[in-house]
């Protein structure tokens, strides 16, 4: 019972807000009902953008064989505050010849779609801030947005360095956005619903109370999970898909005409983009605030989501300290001849799944369709080029 | 409340096109047509029709304005010069607007106040795509197979040609 309270605390915390108001105008508590949502999200995200983005330097550091920040406050944790305090006195640079306009809409678009979309990802248990019926629509209808940001970013600055920069990050996140999508189709189908509340309620329940019916433990779930991450990472633009911001070769792209607070935004929206893509690939395949063990369900849900989010987050720092950047060529190569037909294959593997009865029969099923696929594809796509033994010519 | 908000949106709308017609470099009436965009997107969220509201969102702004703002990135320089008004443009518009506004003042069905219909959910479009509109579903679908083709085509770089 009091599992319970406690899972829910937070929604009675809102209800007892919302109390005061009573005998209000509908429209006024429906109002003060947002902005409590509103502020809760930021608060809790703004929290973990400072978290993280120390925590990162950290583990960074730690793989590289360095001890990272560590001179601000205990183990260098009040370097967020530094960071903030720094960005915030800065000079604002504008170019001359920029567009004005434009240059200083760009960042304020960009860190408004990556807010919103966060929006409609459940936290926990009844916790969802935006819930709407097209919640997995509305998360890339407005996702979408960011390539016209991006575009803006880089037009407006008036730079050729900026201007390649964006078309990079459009290429690559118009291409990405099919695998991305088309990975959560099968969920889609799988669940029939288009509202993220309604896929998490989908993936509750255990088989003999350990394994959890989220929808990574089947072979199409599993697939479309690592395609969903992949697609996750070029669209929030992290490393090994970063050639939209290759400082060896463009500066910073789009956010090279940048300075102060502005390129603080940009950074604070990749940032929150890449939350959103994890809560959503949380939402989709990882049972979003359901606990991975019958037993552990006393443990309040939000900790659970939070949880997992921090674990991709966790994965996606150890992704950036251990691969070295792509080429643009492929990345575009991996989206068209790779992610987009193994996305395919795992709609054709959940229909398998679904029509075998969803037991044992169907993942099994749904295996043989990914494995064939996947090994047909790897077959198809292998370049069978010989290299030589590479030579040195300046090293040794 | 409701009619509150289709003012607002209505003004928004109306300001977004204005500028989109008369702002002198293309890429500023360009993404002033994206104020367009998601202002019809607002209407649709307004009467409830959150599906198309979502879904004109997705394609107008995340595709069509993309495209619009790509074709004039890649194919010309900003010339601002000739800014004449064109008499013969204004013509045409005014005969379309006054032709739409004839029709609308002219259509019965106005006076009649709409019946109350069920709110449409995406489950519902889903089985009438699925059912009824199937053979126009996959008419599009070659349409949009055989466009995605050609254009492919037209881009390959032919074998002889360097």
């Amino acid at each position: 019972m009091s599992a319970q309270i406690l899972d829910q605390i937070f929604v009675r915390a809102k209800e007892l807000v919302l109390s005061w108001l009573n005998g209000a105008p509908v429209w006024l508590i429906q109002i003060a009902s947002a902005l409590i949502n509103i502020a809760a999200l930021l608060a809790v995200f703004l929290t973990l953008f400072a978290a993280i983005s120390v925590l990162e330097r950290k583990i960074l550091g730690r793989m590289q064989n360095r001890y990272g920040p560590n001179r601000v406050g205990p183990f260098g944790l009040f370097q967020p505050v530094a960071d903030g305090i720094k960005m915030l006195i800065k000079e604002d640079v504008v170019p001359a010849r920029a567009d004005k306009v434009v240059h200083f809409l760009a960042p304020i678009l960009v860190a408004a779609t990556a807010i919103l979309t966060l929006g409609v990802i459940p936290y926990g248990r009844n916790m969802t801030p935006f819930a709407i019926d097209g919640g997995i629509l509305f998360f890339f209808a407005v996702g979408s947005t960011t390539e016209l940001a991006v575009f803006m970013a880089g037009w407006g600055s008036n730079n050729k360095f900026s201007m390649l920069g964006a078309m990079r990050a459009i290429a690559q996140m118009v291409s990405y956005e099919l695998p991305l999508i088309l990975t959560t189709l099968p969920v889609v189908m799988v669940t029939g619903a288009l509202s993220p509340d309604a896929i998490v309620a989908a993936q509750g329940g255990y088989s003999f109370g350990i394994v959890p019916h989220w929808f990574v433990m089947t072979p199409w779930g599993a697939a479309a999970f690592v395609l969903f991450f992949v697609s996750g990472l070029v669209e929030s633009n992290r490393t090994p898909f970063d050639v939209p911001e290759g400082e060896s070769e463009i500066v910073a792209g789009h956010m090279t005409e940048y300075s102060g607070f502005k390129y603080a935004t940009f950074f604070l929206a990749e940032y929150f983009g890449m939350f959103a893509i994890s809560g959503l690939a949380v939402t989709l395949f990882l049972g979003g605030w359901q606990a991975p063990f019958a037993v552990l369900e006393f443990i309040p849900s939000y900790i659970w989501f939070f949880f997992k989010l921090s674990a991709l987050l966790f994965i996606y720092i150890w992704v950036r300290g251990t691969l070295p950047r792509t080429r643009v060529d492929q990345i575009m190569n991996f989206a068209w001849k790779f992610m987009l037909p193994m996305a395919f294959t795992c709609i054709i593997a959940a229909a398998v799944w679904h029509y075998q009865g969803r037991g044992l029969a169907g993942w099994l099923w749904s295996l043989a369709v990914v494995a064939i696929i996947y090994l047909a594809l790897s077959r198809l796509l292998e370049t069978k080029k010989k290299f030589a033994p590479r030579t040195y010519r300046f090293a040794e | 409340m409701s009619s509150f908000a289709f003012l607002v949106i209505g003004i928004i709308v109306l300001a977004g096109a204005l500028a989109a017609a008369t702002l002198p470099r293309l890429i500023h009436a360009a993404l002033s047509l994206v104020i367009v965009f998601v202002g019809v997107a607002a209407y649709f969220f307004l009467l409830g029709a959150e599906f198309v509201g979502l879904v004109q969102i997705f394609v107008y702004v995340g595709a069509v304005a993309v495209l619009i703002v790509f074709t004039i990135l890649l194919t010309r320089r900003d010339v601002v010069g000739d800014r004449r008004t064109n008499w013969g443009g204004v013509i045409v518009a005014l005969a379309v607007f006054s032709g739409l506004i004839w029709t609308i003042l002219n259509t019965t069905s106005l006076g009649i106040p709409a019946p109350p219909i069920d709110p449409l959910t995406v489950k519902q479009i889903g089985e009438a795509l699925m059912t009824n509109f199937v053979w126009p579903l996959q008419c599009v679908g070659l349409v949009l197979t055989v466009a995605l083709i050609g254009a492919l085509i037209l881009v390959m770089e032919e074998k002889g040609e360097r």
